[in-house]
């Protein structure tokens, strides 16, 4: 039970020492604040601009939101299309993959041509960096379904769609939550990018314009709501998916 | 081959010179198969490894049309699958989202005329699982998942499955395979009793020569691969068979003979 508790409190004392060990080094050596801001005045600003703060930090949230869900529905259904048919398969994974391995950044001067500075290369850009994973996950999860088990439907007359619907959903679905939780947070890396680069607002545009400006604790801030909102996400979708998917996590039932 | 009159009693699975090869492979997998199988008929089908008896069974339930020959079941040429069959595997196969009582029901939620009134008669469907359940000695786990259960029970779970939409023939792909021998006897014996219940014909695929002597009215040994059926045993053990048989004589002598035929085709 004390090990239970004390496991359930080891993020916050590793938080707690890391910002501890951080002020520590800060203030006896001295550290100039435009160089390595300490916690105390990273925590300064955070309360001082807390307003515009967030304001940027709901405009990430809801372009990351927008285009997480997009990467969840392109994702399910090339997933499904992938894990169900050998031709699109063949023919769609190696363009995927080639895709997945250009630099998203690269995509936001072309997304800023098309659509001009705002959210929509932002939720864009972290559509094209979220959806890969769920790609994957749901094609494997379906590419793994038992032949025997296969064989035993379409002997009783079940139709391709009988059997993606019986097993080889369901039986995705961990696969499936397991890479919300990483796109998630890709997600968001994907939106920061894009702000940073061609935006006017949100948490990647307000750490652009207070580094310019020199103000460095409040880049710092804005790196430590982005890292706040994208743990609290995962953890979000960590939970659903021990909700939704009990019986693949039966090791921590009891 | 050529026409067969009706009036010769009637086999419920008949194979007429048939033989399979896989695409992109070689030769074939099975190769000029013919034998009839009586309604009611419990048959074992023993060979090596490798020498097609799965390929064997993928053609008795339609799931593959043979590359020549026919095959038949109740007098009709088999031309997709059939959904008078039910079949079970060495691994249960179950679903680990669905409970036991839910894993049984699965094929009434697929196979006509069940599918369409699932809904309905949900509450029937599932008092028949249950009666099935008791029969196997699972009542009191239909509703524990399948990671609950030992592999015997999962094992019984799955014949449930295999029997739940009351099919005219059985498939059994080395079912009791994966499990211990006291479990395999006792399952032995509940598939008798369920055969002899239920009067379903039986395809039993096995390594298991004890089993395939304890269990069929008939052997049939496969050669090697392409797999041929190189003889035909009836096993005239008197019916009801207890465990018992097994340590007979007579029982042995049918084992060793088998043994030696499937030695001999190994070489």
């Amino acid at each position: 039970m004390k090990g239970g508790k004390l496991e359930a409190a080891a993020p916050w004392l590793v938080t707690l020492a890391l910002l501890v060990v951080w002020q520590a080094i800060c203030s006896v050596f001295d550290v100039s604040d435009f160089i390595f801001p300490s916690p105390y005045t990273i925590a300064l600003s955070l309360v001082q601009y807390a307003g515009p703060i967030a304001g940027h930090a709901w405009q990430t949230f809801w372009t990351t939101m927008i285009g997480f869900a997009i990467g969840v529905v392109v994702g399910l259904a090339l997933g499904v299309a992938i894990g169900t048919s050998r031709f699109v398969y063949k023919g769609l994974y190696p363009l995927l993959v080639a895709f997945n391995a250009i630099p998203k950044v690269a995509f936001v001067p072309i997304l800023v041509v098309w659509f001009g500075i705002g959210s929509v290369p932002a939720v864009l850009t972290a559509f094209l960096i979220s959806f890969f994973p769920i790609v994957v996950n749901v094609a494997t999860g379906l590419a793994t379904l038992e032949p025997e088990l296969e064989d035993v439907l379409r002997s009783l007359g079940a139709t391709k769609f009988d059997i993606l619907w019986k097993v080889g959903l369901p039986r995705s679905l961990p696969y499936f939550f397991a890479s919300l939780k990483v796109s998630i947070t890709l997600a968001f890396i994907g939106t920061v990018v894009s702000e940073t680069v061609a935006s006017n607002q949100g948490i990647g545009y307000l750490m652009m314009s207070a580094g310019s400006s020199m103000r460095m604790p409040l880049v710092f801030a804005g790196l430590a709501v982005i890292g706040v909102m994208a743990m609290a996400m995962y953890e979000l979708f960590a939970v659903l998916e021990r909700r939704m998917t009990r019986w693949a996590h039966r090791g921590d039932l009891s | 081959m050529g026409y067969v009159p009706i009036s010769i009693p009637a086999s419920f699975v008949e194979f007429r010179d048939v033989s399979l090869a896989y695409d992109g492979q070689s030769g074939f997998a099975v190769e000029d198969i013919s034998l009839s199988i009586a309604p009611g008929e419990f048959v074992a089908i023993v060979g090596p490894s490798g020498c097609g008896k799965s390929t064997f069974m993928k053609l008795a339930t339609g799931l593959k049309p043979p590359t020549r020959g026919a095959v038949s079941v109740e007098g009709a040429p088999v031309n997709g699958p059939l959904k008078i069959v039910g079949m079970a595997f060495q691994a249960p196969t179950l679903l680990p989202w669905r409970t036991t009582l839910d894993n049984v029901l699965l094929p009434l939620e697929i196979v006509e005329p069940y599918r369409s009134t699932f809904k309905r008669d949900r509450a029937k469907f599932e008092d028949r699982a249950r009666d099935l359940l008791r029969t196997v000695g699972l009542d009191g786990y239909a509703d524990k998942h399948p990671w609950e259960l030992s592999g015997g029970m999962q094992q019984r779970a799955s014949i449930c499955r295999a029997l739940v939409h009351q099919p005219k023939m059985l498939l059994l792909d080395e079912p009791f395979g994966a499990l211990d021998a006291f479990t395999r006897e006792e399952l032995w014996c509940l598939l008798r009793d369920l055969w002899s219940e239920h009067g379903f014909t039986v395809i039993l695929v096995t390594h298991d020569l004890r089993e395939a002597v304890f269990l069929a009215d008939t052997v049939y040994v496969m050669s090697a691969r392409p797999g041929r059926i190189i003889e035909r045993r009836h096993v005239d053990l008197p019916r009801p068979r207890d465990l018992e048989v097994t340590y007979t004589d007579h029982f042995s002598e049918v084992v060793h003979d088998l043994r030696e035929r499937i030695g001999r085709v190994r070489k």
